[in-house]
């Protein structure tokens, strides 16, 4: 790993500050990404900002669940709140990597970063969630701009995420057994605007399944999936899974979370 | 370089590190307490856990220099007063290992279970729990009991 200036501000905005005084500074949260990157010479920031000493968790339910940025995926998992409020959450944030990894991980950390196979995007974008930061609010619609990709600026730090609460969601993955990270991973809300279905691992970056959602449109059910389908068409192939077979896990993985639905 | 202090096993410690030095590089490298092992070096096989202020990480992913003032735990300073920890014993009343590379991370992640989820715990639960550490040789049969027997008596 290629060495760096490390800063801990103890602030967000002396945080900003460090960030927009070197061009090739990166936020560290949990790290659980970038330091595995840097490791691989995927990255290799002149400075870390390392954000741990803003001590900025914790979670709020009220007419929305609002999960500050550096919460980690264990908080997330063992929350009352959660568990209350968007139940897919607390299920999804306790599969996510390992015990270990969930000490560690955060929830800010994973959306900002937005890798591909993530599992948090797809609860954003399947919710509707917004995304707070330093500066303004964004829409997980407008958040998420491809792989690896969002519409943070240069210096921008996410400091929380505000989650509508749903009637109803759920959340089913397909994890690859190595690495812990979905092949396929949907989840699938029944909210106030109609049902919404969020796909993660199965393409560039995170997305709506359309025809799935208008399939559900039906009624909130397993069995309203019935032979709907995803075009395999612009979908992963890799190694691990071809289009065709992540095209069919994400109808399997949809009706599997709206079974677990609560 | 910066310097550090934490307390390691109960004892306070310090040393110089760069930004890039890992927590594991710190505790194996600068204090030779070599019990924490590297294995994959890429965040999967759990053979570098040690307690964090009580939580168990990945000691491989990270830095040092972010846990400055940090309370650590390694397999070292499990024993007390020459006693094995009831973990310790459990793994090698069961023969919950062959080689035994693995087994430090083992033994701290399953103390980290026991913290977290109590002394009663499941054979699924167990294997759940221990997704996040890769054992090539025992195929997990008796580190599985080894848990369950270590809880019990913790």
């Amino acid at each position: 790993m290629d060495n760096f200036n490390y800063h801990r501000p103890a602030s967000v905005d002396d945080a900003v500050k460090a960030a927009k005084a070197k061009p090739e500074a990166k936020y560290m949260s949990g790290g659980m990404t970038l330091i595995p990157a840097m490791k691989q010479g995927l990255a290799s920031p002149s400075d870390i900002i390392d954000l741990g000493a803003l001590k900025n968790s914790g979670i709020s339910a009220g007419a929305t669940l609002v999960i500050k940025a550096g919460t980690t995926h264990a908080e997330v998992a063992n929350s009352a709140d959660v568990r209350k409020a968007i139940p897919a959450l607390a299920a999804l944030a306790g599969g996510i990597g390992d015990p270990h990894v969930r000490h560690k991980g955060t929830i800010g950390g994973s959306v900002a970063n937005n890798d591909p196979a993530a599992d948090y995007p797809s609860a954003c974008l399947g919710l509707g969630a917004t995304i707070h930061t330093n500066a303004r609010t964004i829409k997980a619609a407008d958040f998420f701009t491809g792989m690896f990709s969002t519409a943070l600026q240069d210096g921008e730090v996410i400091t929380a995420i505000e989650f509508p609460i749903p009637k109803k969601a759920g959340y089913a993955k397909f994890p690859n057994p190595a690495s812990r990270y979905a092949m396929v991973g949907v989840f699938a809300a029944d909210t106030a605007d109609g049902p919404r279905v969020a796909v993660t691992g199965a393409g560039a970056g995170v997305f709506r399944a359309s025809t799935l959602e208008t399939a559900l449109g039906k009624g909130f059910a397993s069995a309203s999936l019935a032979g709907a389908s995803v075009p395999a068409k612009d979908l992963n192939s890799d190694l691990h899974a071809s289009s065709e077979y992540r095209a069919h896990l994400i109808t399997v993985m949809a009706k599997r979370a709206v079974d677990a639905a609560k | 370089m910066p310097a550090i202090s934490m307390t390691v096993n109960g004892q306070a410690v310090c040393g110089d590190v760069e930004g890039r030095t890992l927590l594991v590089e710190f505790i194996r490298e600068k204090l030779g307490l070599t019990g924490t092992h590297v294995g994959c070096d890429t965040s999967q096989c759990g053979a570098c856990v040690v307690l964090v202020n009580g939580k168990a990480v990945k000691s491989c992913t990270a830095l040092a220099i972010a846990h400055d003032g940090a309370a650590v735990t390694t397999v070292e300073g499990l024993a007390q007063d020459g006693k094995m920890h009831p973990m310790q014993e459990a793994f090698r009343d069961n023969h919950g290992l062959q080689c035994g590379f693995c087994t430090p991370g083992m033994v701290i992640a399953s103390i980290d279970m026991v913290n977290r989820l109590g002394k009663n715990l499941s054979e699924d639960t167990i294997r759940h729990e221990l997704e996040g550490n890769i054992c090539r040789c025992t195929g997990y049969h008796n580190i599985v009991a080894a848990v369950k027997a270590g809880a019990a008596n913790m």
